[in-house]
């Protein structure tokens, strides 16, 4: 073929313009082919998956739900199957693992929706699945093998008590997400038949607040603010000094430290430890806005987080068009900044991972019925958004709060706790405020593990954000 | 037992479509004729089994006799093509008119699976074809006035393509086609046969700039109604092939680096002038962010694909009727969802191998006239796959332009039939006037001037 070609050439001077088309028409099929396979190897599962794609249910008459267990073997969801061969989905532990696990009937939730098409794919040994179809039996699913430790959503689960809000714990070096808790909650086992009464009431029950809770940050946004301070500020951050006498006015409003309290003489690490709102609202006044507004971008604000659940962006605006009332309330966590529980354990443990934030993720792995591994989840980096400096400052003002400023109930426990409270205001109208507490801690000889923690409305209920982290930290390092 | 027999059938149905599409490009390495005879008897063979066995699936899935009826016509329609071709046309080109079968019964299959009274028409409108298949390559070799009627391609496409533009209705943001009661027709796919004759005939001999420029105009008037009935994909399709018949025509690389040049530039001002250009763009960007309207389709069609996966589901196994127009534009779709991946790219290539079957007819036609229009019809027909597929798969955004022999229509199955016929016709020229000895052709030329 070739030869001839090259022969039609030496005789044909037209051959040129033609082969040049062939040759360009060729790359563009084969460009359009290594597409499709790279659809196929890489894309496709984000179609898959997508609970939009209702392929994903033809493989339930072949196959039976498979389970999903915690990382510590414990049961959260399988599927019996009676002698009428009528299968009805359980979960073992009620509405410990609600939000988390979610649900399979009126639509989907949680891991039984991002999940789906594994659970209804079966690995099973190819001979017994030969053997099924034979004698039209359903395969068995494959199983979901979560990053969840049933040991410490129940301590977050009882820590949280009767309060509404939302617990995460995570690793900040994989990602991991270790418990996830939001109340009020719902028993899955019963949301058919209680689906009505459920989408009637007020409370909210099928949100998880986790992902998709917007509260007002309070103080735990002043690591925002500090870190902008510090990058704006680079050479005189040590010189900083303020006098509280317990509030600041700027711009015909009064800015208030809790309960009115006078720090005194404070540098910046100590208006970190003490959570001084009037020292913050002094410095808000010194920074740039729009500079502060792109570092919050990059700290993942206003954006989907990357994680395959149902999330709300978090979302914060201030720029040089603003007030100084606005400017200040934005700098100290009120105003009109919301957000998750779940992109402040993100935060927190970028600083506990030298700054990079991790893939948050729920799925270790997924094994056929009898535990052979059909696929495995690595975690994967996110976004670097801290310089090493920034974490190394950070490591120490985190620390000054539970040293001698407003979290010392971690002094002397086995463990180091490195954290930041908040109490925010939910609106100017009522009384009503969440109790925030994000931190990580380490202990030698554990992975390190990242929290955020919400009490709602913590003043009528008398519980804070550091009682239930404590709760927590002390099941995980017993 | 329904279930392993479906998925047993499935891999089979893989196996014998690559053994087909091997052999289309193992017969262009082959050189004694006996060999490459016996590769035509392999694909044959191949085929008629390929059609067996899909439609035992498709009858044992659904009990539903029809499917046998229709297979039964489909099967006799299959071998009247072929043996009118063996009685007629001896010379014809095999691979060419193989792969026109086999993509032929590849649209029977996943047309029957998506719908039995669409394929059922479907087969009618492969009736009328028959005659085409027939009758044009006696036209093309015996007809000698096609290159001197370059006005009347011109007036009668343009007609053709106003016509629509007036009077056509809109379906998915373009006009496209034309209704006579319950029965429509798409000028554009007509038209752009007389397209590429008309500028063949303007361009064989004559390669002044002032030709040129002339040549150009009557073409852009072409595109103008094309954009003007909003049909992007078309005017995309006549333009490309406008470009590459003035570059092999002029042999200057320039002409196609400027075609290239001002196509991006109009692009860019399609993207800001038509909405629905953006929407499109859109929805091939991220189609699952616009599910609910506009990215539904692509979104259906990459569900299909990527759920079906290498192997596929089977057939009658997957939901593709739940992508909008499946049957047209995304019946790739269908064809990966529950054929394969596999399977889908060997349609890919049995394509690329028609190309390159009539991209080899054009460079050893002798005259510049039907060198251009094999040229032309090469174009078009590569661009059409690429555009249907690459739509499809979401490598570009969809234009709404269907998969030649596979897609259901009567206009494109009817033009396309055109197509391989003239192509056909210009082969068994060549190979006769080759035999005569090509001095004896060289003298008419001369003679002729």
């Amino acid at each position: 073929m070739k030869r001839k070609q090259r022969e039609n050439k030496s005789n044909n001077p037209k051959t040129k313009e033609y082969t040049i088309i062939t040759y360009l028409f060729f790359l563009l099929f084969i460009g359009m082919t290594a597409y499709y396979v790279f659809f196929m190897f890489f894309r496709s599962e984000n179609f898959i998956n997508s609970p939009y794609n209702a392929l994903q249910n033809l493989f339930a008459e072949h196959v039976v739900r498979g389970d999903i267990v915690s990382s510590d073997g414990e049961t959260l969801a399988t599927t019996k199957v009676d002698e009428d061969l009528n299968e009805h989905r359980e979960y073992p532990h009620d509405e410990m693992f609600a939000h988390v696990i979610g649900y399979a009937t009126n639509g989907k939730a949680g891991l039984e929706n991002q999940m789906n098409f594994s659970l209804l794919r079966s690995h099973t040994f190819f001979v017994d699945r030969m053997i099924n179809d034979f004698s039209n039996q359903k395969n068995d699913g494959d199983t979901v093998v979560s990053s969840l430790n049933y040991q410490l959503q129940k301590a977050a689960y009882y820590a949280l008590d009767d309060a509404d809000g939302a617990v995460i714990v995570m690793e900040p070096k994989t990602g991991r997400i270790l418990a996830m808790v939001s109340k009020p909650d719902y028993n899955p086992n019963t949301i058919e038949k209680n689906w009505e009464k459920i989408n009637e009431g007020t409370s909210s029950e099928l949100v998880n607040r986790v992902t998709q809770g917007q509260y007002a940050p309070g103080s735990v946004f002043k690591i925002f603010t500090t870190v902008e301070f510090y990058r704006e500020n680079l050479n005189g951050l040590k010189n900083y000094e303020f006098e509280c006498n317990g509030s600041f006015t700027a711009g015909g409003k009064t800015i208030h430290c809790a309960s009115n309290q006078s720090h005194g003489k404070e540098n910046l690490e100590m208006s970190f430890a003490n959570s001084c709102n009037a020292s913050y609202a002094n410095i808000s006044l010194q920074l740039d806005p729009d500079a502060f507004q792109s570092t919050l971008d990059d700290m993942l604000f206003n954006k989907d987080l990357p994680i395959a659940f149902e999330s709300n962006k978090s979302v914060v605006s201030i720029s040089s068009q603003d007030g100084k009332n606005m400017i200040m309330d934005t700098a100290i966590g009120q105003g009109k900044t919301y957000v998750s529980p779940l992109h402040m354990a993100m935060i927190i443990s970028a600083l506990d991972n030298d700054g990079t934030v991790m893939r948050p993720y729920l799925v270790d792995k997924v094994t056929n019925k009898s535990g052979v591994t059909v696929r495995n989840y690595k975690p994967q980096k996110y976004k670097t958004i801290f310089s090493e400096d920034e974490c190394e400052l950070f490591h120490d003002y985190l620390d000054a709060v539970i040293s001698h400023g407003t979290a010392k109930m971690f002094i002397g426990q086995s463990y180091d706790v490195y954290g930041k409270t908040g109490t925010a205001q939910v609106s100017d109208s009522t009384d009503q405020v969440n109790s925030w507490f994000v931190a990580y801690a380490q202990q030698k000889g554990y992975e390190d593990i990242a929290i955020a923690v919400v009490v709602e409305d913590s003043g009528k209920v008398g519980l804070t954000g550091t009682r239930v982290a404590k709760k927590i930290f002390d099941a995980y390092y017993k | 037992m329904l279930h392993i027999f479906v998925q047993i059938s499935k891999f089979l149905l893989i196996l014998l479509i690559l053994l087909y599409t091997f052999e289309c490009f193992a017969a262009f390495r082959v050189e004694a004729r006996e060999l490459r005879h016996s590769v035509y008897i392999r694909q044959r063979v191949l085929m008629y089994f390929i059609h067996a066995l899909a439609f035992a699936v498709l009858y044992f899935t659904t009990m539903n006799t029809q499917m046998i009826g229709i297979y039964v016509l489909q099967c006799f329609l299959i071998t009247a093509i072929l043996a009118l071709y063996h009685i007629f046309y001896k010379e014809a080109n095999q691979i060419i008119l193989n792969n026109m079968c086999m993509l032929l019964i590849i649209g029977f299959i996943i047309l029957t699976r998506l719908s039995y009274s669409k394929s059922l028409k479907q087969f009618f409108f492969c009736l009328a074809g028959l005659f085409i298949c027939v009758i044009i390559p006696i036209i093309m070799q015996s007809v000698s006035i096609f290159r001197n009627l370059s006005w009347i391609y011109a007036i009668v496409g343009v007609l053709g393509l106003a016509s629509v533009t007036i009077l056509g209705r809109v379906e998915y943001g373009a006009k496209l086609s034309l209704s006579f009661g319950s029965f429509s027709i798409q000028p554009s796919e007509f038209v752009k046969i007389l397209f590429v004759f008309f500028l063949a005939s303007r361009l064989y001999d004559k390669k002044d700039f002032k030709n040129l420029l002339l040549t150009g105009i009557c073409a852009a008037v072409f595109m103008l109604f094309l954009v003007a009935a909003k049909d992007l994909g078309g005017a995309f399709l006549y333009y490309t092939t406008f470009v590459i018949m003035i570059y092999v025509a002029t042999e200057r690389f320039l002409y196609l680096l400027g075609g290239g040049g001002l196509l991006a530039v109009a692009a860019f001002a399609g993207y800001h002038i038509f909405s629905h250009v953006q929407v499109r763009v859109l929805a091939w960007l991220n189609p699952l962010s616009v599910y609910e309207k506009e990215g539904y389709q692509v979104s259906q069609s990459l569900f299909g694909i990527g759920t079906g996966g290498w192997f596929g589901l089977g057939l009658n196994q997957g939901l593709p009727n739940k992508i909008p127009i499946v049957e047209k534009d995304f019946v790739f779709a269908a064809i990966s969802e529950e054929l394969g991946g596999i399977f889908a790219l060997c349609v890919i290539f049995i394509c690329l191998s028609v190309f390159f079957m009539f991209m080899n007819i054009a460079i050893k036609m002798r005259d510049d006239f039907y060198k251009l229009i094999a040229i032309g019809l090469a174009t078009i027909y590569a661009l059409q796959v690429f555009l249907t597929i690459g739509g499809t798969i979401k490598f570009i955004p969809s234009t709404g332009v269907t998969l030649p022999l596979i897609s259901y229509g009567g206009s494109s199955l009817l033009s396309t039939f055109i197509f391989f016929g003239i192509i056909q016709g210009l082969y068994v020229r060549n190979m006769t006037e080759e035999e005569k000895g090509t001095t004896d052709l060289d003298e008419k030329k001369t003679k002729r001037k």
